[in-house]
């Protein structure tokens, strides 16, 4: 499903991801972990259009993504969380959600403006659908209230919803987990399990929680310095010297 | 009959012709030069523009552009290292040639000296206006803090408007006017011309000095790059912001006096357009980058006095925005700029 | 819903007639104070036009009032060098306005915040500009004697499709898309929403507005010169829109209300009610930059009683 040939990301000089080949297949939770720098999020970005990579190619169900902007990924199939969150902070809960799937459900502006009957059934099936999605997520009841004002990781959890409104093939997720104490990071931990599962949404994870990397995901890849330095299933990466030795000192 | 621009860019063309048929780079690349040099002299000469007047228009330019040099200098180290567009900035200018005029004509002060009163002037206000209006914002969103600055621009015009009146005042004559003839009367400049000249290279030197060679500058060069990282390695970031205000406030407030002895007026609204057009400058340039900003205050000038000298004074303005629009567009980090991308 | 929209509607209704009675009927409120009154309602037109595309969208743009230039000046050249009837001129003017939105918006709106800004008021100089070089529309004396066609009825009617058009497109898919750029332009991208496809809309309805506005002032101050649409007058739009709260649709209606009238008050005082003015902006930026009502609406309906559902109402704040 993804593909990324010999892509690399040079900044002014420095690579911050070089001679990358990572592929996922189809209904996989795989998982992508590095110490801090490693350049994960240099990955991510580039696979939604954020960055146009230097070198090599990223293809994406046979379709090339360099250079392709950021929205019209979105309409191949991915969605993506953020590392800090981005939240449209001035907005509901609800409209957050809503917001991900305009570009696949809309009415036009006309029906807008004049207010024609289109604008009120869509509209209800817009918030039946968002409302749906927040229940799974059990953030219904708080709907109407402004995202910002959310806890911090019920915010975390709001970004996965609204990713998934954006129906997409392919989820990335970016350390889902960060600032959660143990028991939310097990609730993630299913919640993550259960979108691939349930909802058969491929997911590429960037985590520095190695419970939870090594819990819910089936295959691992491993960068340092921008280079895959190894990739197999969990059990193997946790035995491999090579990583142990790029998180020096980190329990695995 | 052609326009100038038309036979301008067919000029362009010629060179470039010229270029291919004397192909041999060995043969004299001085034959070539000196080929191109009679070429355009005969260009113009044909043109009935003398050269005489080319060349005063280019000296006029560059007197002009050294003025907007030394504005854009303070644009660009306060757009460095606060990432603002000090729109109060032109404004500042007017204070220095005010207090240069006041120093003049009423303190009786030598020149130089009512030169670094204006600077003490310029440097105080500047120091005030951060301190003020602009520190209490560092943290607030971009909107609000150009606002403020649009705000202390005005506050400043309109303040100078009650307190100075609205009347040009008549800035002394305390350098008097000297024409010089250069090569066989080719080129006329006067002493004024020459002064700014001087003065803004003087000035320019001292400030690659100061930003390149002292502990300060370092602070500077440092906080601009990463005011968190700075503050951490033990850099007053608060003091090294007043410090390029008043930097820059001083260096507006030379150009303040020397457009004041030019054009022998100064009134409260004398900073607007050239404080906008500084801006432009700079952006030219490169905001945020030194040279960047003495590149386009010389740019700009030269294109200015030729737009108002060949084309129309009409048009000046204009013609001066047109060519922010057109770096905007083309590179917005600026001739010498260098592109940044968003972390995200 | 029904009570709530027909309590709007007679509101609405009430200040039409009310004024209409107060002013041309009987005389209680003179000619003075009704040129501020139409100046207030052709402000709100321009306030509301311009917090579309700063407000919501979080694009700074400096040069709004080149937008009600062309506006002006084309509805001016429609009604009088054309023959045209006064609507269909004011809404060529507008239409014009907005493309010219349209061709300034290409290039400039994939910049930056304070590029943006720049490249937006040098567009607005340019404007201006160029229309005192243009002999046709009168060069630096401008036109006058543009027939006073904009009646209290007219305006009001456009100030009213205008509150509606824009407060629709707000309250909708668009608006909410729009806002988005504001508040996270590359999550926005991401989630699907084409920026560059949205902050062009916003610019340019904010440029029809803005045209719209201009055509109605033209055809009542009777007089229009580059000198009425300078950077000034950008800049006195902006602070409307500040001060009513960026992303308030109610604040922009307020704020350009009171700031009309206050400008009016100290008219007399020359420069130094722009140093007031002044003050007065610099002190609200310190102290409370969300403006009046920061990103709240007025809700009529919660004033009088009425409950929405839930906490509909709250869907805006």
């Amino acid at each position: 499903m993804l593909k990324t040939t010999n892509v690399s990301m040079i900044f002014g000089g420095l690579a911050a991801v070089s001679h990358l080949n990572l592929e996922i297949k189809k209904g996989e939770l795989v998982g992508l972990i590095g110490p801090n720098g490693a350049g994960k999020t240099t990955v991510f970005n580039f696979l939604t259009g954020v960055y146009v990579p230097t070198e090599g190619d990223v293809e994406f169900n046979n379709k090339r993504l360099n250079g392709v902007k950021p929205n019209k990924i979105t309409s191949y199939g991915i969605a993506r969380t953020f590392q800090n969150i981005r939240l449209f902070a001035s907005m509901s809960v609800l409209d957050n959600v809503k917001l991900a799937s305009y570009w696949h459900d809309n009415y036009s502006m006309l029906d807008a403006i004049l207010r024609l009957p289109r604008y009120g059934k869509m509209e209800q099936e817009m918030d039946k659908k968002a409302l749906q999605l927040l229940e799974i997520f059990g953030l219904a009841d708080k709907a109407e209230m402004k995202a910002t004002s959310l806890p911090y990781g019920e915010q975390r959890r709001l970004e996965i919803v609204r990713a998934m409104a954006a129906n997409p093939e392919l989820l990335l997720l970016d350390e889902p987990a960060a600032g959660m104490n143990p028991q939310e990071t097990q609730e993630l931990m299913a919640l993550i399990g259960r979108i691939n599962k349930e909802f058969g949404l491929t997911i590429l994870l960037i985590e520095h929680d190695m419970s939870l990397v090594m819990g819910v995901c089936e295959r691992i890849y491993v960068l340092e310095y921008g280079k895959t330095i190894a990739e197999g299933t969990p059990e193997e990466i946790k035995n491999n010297p090579r990583v142990i030795e790029a998180y020096l000192g980190e329990e695995a | 009959m052609q326009s100038v621009w038309e036979q301008f860019i067919g000029l362009l063309f010629f060179y470039v012709d010229m270029d291919k048929s004397t192909n041999r780079t060995c043969i004299n690349i001085g034959f070539q030069v000196k080929l191109k040099v009679m070429i355009f002299k005969s260009f113009i000469v044909e043109r009935g523009i003398s050269l005489e007047t080319f060349l005063a228009q280019v000296i006029n330019g560059l007197s002009l552009g050294s003025i907007y040099a030394l504005i854009a200098l303070g644009y660009t180290m306060v757009y460095g290292i606060i990432q603002l567009i000090n729109f109060a900035h032109g404004d500042v200018l007017m204070i220095g040639a005010f207090a240069g005029y006041f120093a003049v004509a009423i303190l009786k002060m030598p020149f130089w000296f009512a030169m670094l009163f204006a600077m003490l002037i310029s440097g105080l206000a500047g120091y005030l206006i951060e301190r003020l209006a602009y520190r209490p914002l560092r943290k607030s969103a971009r909107l609000t803090v150009l606002i403020t600055a649009i705000g202390v621009s005005l506050l400043l015009e309109n303040g100078g408007l009650v307190v100075l009146g609205a009347d040009y005042k008549a800035f002394p004559l305390a350098i008097v006017k000297k024409s010089y003839l250069l090569f066989d009367g080719v080129i006329t400049i006067t002493n004024h011309q020459l002064l700014i000249f001087g003065v803004t290279i003087a000035m320019m030197v001292l400030l690659q000095y100061i930003v390149n060679y002292t502990k300060i500058g370092k602070a500077m060069r440092a906080v601009s790059y990463d005011k968190e990282a700075a503050a951490l390695m033990g850099i007053n970031v608060d003091g090294i912001i007043s410090t390029t205000f008043v930097i820059g406030s001083m260096l507006a407030a030379v150009a303040g006096v020397l457009l004041g002895l030019y054009y022998q007026t100064v009134h409260p609204l004398m900073g607007l357009m050239p404080g906008l057009k500084a801006f432009v400058a700079a952006v030219l340039g490169g905001i945020g980058i030194i040279p960047g900003a003495m590149l386009g205050g010389f740019l700009l000038g030269i294109v200015e006095a030729l737009v108002s000298g060949y084309w129309s004074t009409n048009f000046r303005d204009p013609v001066v925005f047109g060519l922010l629009i057109l770096i905007l567009i083309i590179k917005p980090a600026g001739l010498l700029g260098k592109h940044m991308k968003e972390k995200v | 819903m029904k009570k709530k929209n027909i309590t709007t509607i007679l509101i609405i209704l009430a200040i039409y007639i009310g004024v209409f009675l107060l002013t041309d009927v009987t005389g209680i409120i003179g000619p003075y104070y009704q040129v501020n009154i139409f100046l207030a309602g052709i402000n709100i037109i321009l306030a509301l036009s311009l917090n579309l595309i700063v407000g919501f969208t979080g694009q700074l743009a400096l040069g709004h009032a080149g937008f009600m230039a062309v506006g002006a000046y084309v509805s001016a050249v429609c009604t009088m060098k054309l023959g045209i009837p006064f609507i269909p001129a004011v809404v060529v003017g507008a239409l014009a306005a907005m493309l010219i939105g349209l061709v300034i918006g290409l290039p400039t709106l994939r910049l930056r915040g304070d590029y943006l800004a720049i490249a937006t008021l040098g567009f607005g100089e340019i404007i201006r500009g160029l229309v005192v070089n243009i002999e046709y529309v009168g060069g630096a004396a401008g036109i006058n004697g543009i027939p006073k066609k904009t009646t209290w009825t007219m305006l009001f009617l456009f100030v009213i499709i205008t509150i509606a058009v824009i407060k629709n497109f707000i309250n909708s898919s668009h608006g909410k898309m729009c806002v988005s750029i504001r508040d996270n332009e590359v999550a926005a991208e991401i989630m699907g929403v084409n920026t560059t496809y949205y902050k062009t809309v916003a610019f340019s309805l904010g440029a029809f507005f803005a045209g719209l506005g201009g055509a109605l002032y033209a055809h009542y101050f009777f007089l229009i010169q580059p000198t009425t649409f300078t950077f000034a007058r950008s800049f006195d739009i902006l602070v409307m829109v500040v001060l009513g709260g960026l992303g308030s649709i109610t604040g922009s209606i307020l704020a350009a209300i009171g700031v009309t009238f206050l400008n009016a008050v100290l008219v007399d005082f020359g420069a130094i009610r722009m140093v007031i003015y002044a003050l007065l902006l610099i002190l609200v930026m310190i102290f409370r930059p969300q403006g009046l009502m920061g990103t709240k609406e007025f809700n009529l309906q919660s004033l009088l009683g009425f409950k929405g559902r839930g906490g509909k109402n709250a869907k805006n704040n």
